[in-house]
């Protein structure tokens, strides 16, 4: 190879960058949009992450929202109380805390109280399993324990623990919910650490179902709904629920649950 | 060689030679922005400029200068780097003139820079040696094939929003997937309309 055809690649390409860098800085100014500059400013004071925890499309977006539709200015989940605070001292608005929520299982069969009906060997994740055939548990309702929720997580928050359960770690956790929007069954969900009592089921199956094959499910007998002082529980198609609104804590419902299906969250 | 007619060249971009459904060439937008028709008809009409535009700067780059000066190696490189420029420039001029086609592109604009099918068009245009009416002619031709095959995808997918789908198909890229496979079998037909050489 000759000297000029390496002198005029270099030569070629590098005058293609500089027009092509000339005619991009001249459109760049020619077609400029007008944005406003609080926008930015509110994007510097969001996380980064785009996680897309707040509903839009990433930060930046939901900066414009804040600014210009008026989107609530702690809806960065992420941010928390901090950011919030920073944003409304910049666009003048005053925040008051709210308590933060953490994703919460709402299934206690797992490998040893629930029926496996067969071993899974595929892609792992809940939702491939799913995708092959029904759930590999005999619940269909409950946690697979095969690690979607886990690998949704940017924040290595999640972890799947002992008896086959995600683990939240409350430290690292940011409330960003793609956890509960990642987990094809629904097991998760949004949970206040000033919210005593759970039903740790989501199965409306029969009751007859459930005790062949959870130990642990609601099967709908309504002893808490009866039990309850508060009015707080109500069974609807065979699974027990529970108004945290009205739930005092008492704990009366935790006792006399026959399958320990509803407990007492430490 | 006989030279093609403009026409041949204009219905083989179209449907014999089908860039999404018989060359599988920028698969990742006809799966990703074929939602609803109005996004996927956006899209189709920046490809379509792209292309055209591409085919014009490429062949005069190819042939003014990579040509004279011997460096026909360095069209890859060239034609990419002309792509990405016209892309960027797209992207300026929506912003500003159709703010809301820009705003539902999102993503998928600056995705056409890399979206082979464009950088297809081009290189096919210098191997089958086209002049320069045929090279655009074959990079719009290469577009509004992109076209048919976006918009006649996202109909489908609107109108199998509504119906029941069997669970085996699954919904979302799996159902995409089978809908372009099908859709690819029918295209195969073409290949009669217009003997290829």
């Amino acid at each position: 190879m000759s000297n000029e055809v390496i002198i005029n690649s270099v030569a070629v390409l590098a005058g293609l960058g500089l027009a092509v860098g000339v005619m991009l800085i001249t459109a760049s100014k020619v077609f400029k949009v007008d944005s406003n500059p609080l926008i930015d400013e509110v994007a510097e004071l969001l996380p980064g992450a785009n996680c897309g925890g707040c509903g839009f499309a990433g930060c930046a977006s939901c900066a414009e929202a804040i600014v210009e539709s008026g989107a609530a200015v702690n809806s960065c989940p992420v941010g928390g109380f901090d950011t919030a605070k920073a944003i409304g001292a910049l666009l003048g608005q005053e925040v008051s805390e709210s308590e933060p929520e953490y994703p919460f299982v709402l299934c206690q069969g797992g490998n040893e109280r629930c029926v496996t009906l067969y071993d899974y060997e595929g892609v792992e994740g809940c939702k491939a399993a799913l995708m092959l055939c029904d759930s590999r548990k005999g619940c269909t309702y409950g946690c697979m324990g095969l690690g979607t929720c886990v690998r949704a997580c940017q924040f290595d928050a999640l972890s799947i623990g002992e008896n086959g359960f995600p683990v939240v770690n409350k430290n690292l956790c940011t409330s960003c919910g793609n956890c509960i929007a990642s987990c094809p069954n629904g097991v998760l969900t949004f949970a206040r650490e000033s919210e005593k009592v759970h039903v740790l089921c989501r199965s409306h199956d029969k009751g007859k179902q459930v005790k062949v094959s959870c130990e642990v499910g609601c099967i709908g007998c309504k002893k808490c709904e009866k039990e309850c002082p508060s009015e707080a529980i109500k069974v609807t198609n065979f699974l027990a629920e529970i108004d945290q609104e009205k739930c005092t804590g008492c704990g009366k419902c935790v006792d006399v649950c026959p399958q320990s299906a509803i407990v007492r969250a430490d | 060689m006989v030279e093609k007619a403009l026409l041949t060249i204009l219905l083989e971009g179209v449907f014999v030679k089908n860039f999404l459904l018989i060359q599988f060439l920028g698969l990742c937008s006809f799966v990703g922005v074929t939602k609803d028709v109005k996004s996927a008809g956006g899209m189709s009409g920046a490809v379509v400029f792209v292309m055209a535009l591409a085919a014009t700067a490429s062949y005069a780059l190819y042939n003014f200068v990579l040509i004279p000066l011997k460096l026909e190696f360095l069209r890859t490189i060239v034609f990419i780097v002309v792509i990405a420029a016209l892309v960027q420039l797209v992207e300026f001029i929506l912003r500003k003139h159709v703010p809301a086609l820009y705003r539902s592109l999102g993503i998928y604009l600056p995705l056409i820079t890399t979206n082979c099918a464009v950088l297809g068009a081009v290189l096919i245009n210098v191997m089958n040696d086209y002049n320069f009416i045929q090279s655009v002619t074959f990079g719009i031709a290469a577009g509004l094939g992109y076209t048919v095959a976006m918009l006649m995808m996202a109909a489908i997918r609107e109108k199998s929003n509504i119906v029941n789908v069997p669970k085996a198909v699954g919904r979302g890229v799996t159902y995409a997937l089978f809908v372009a496979t099908i859709m690819s079998m029918s295209f195969v037909n073409f290949f009669g309309v217009i003997p290829l050489e």
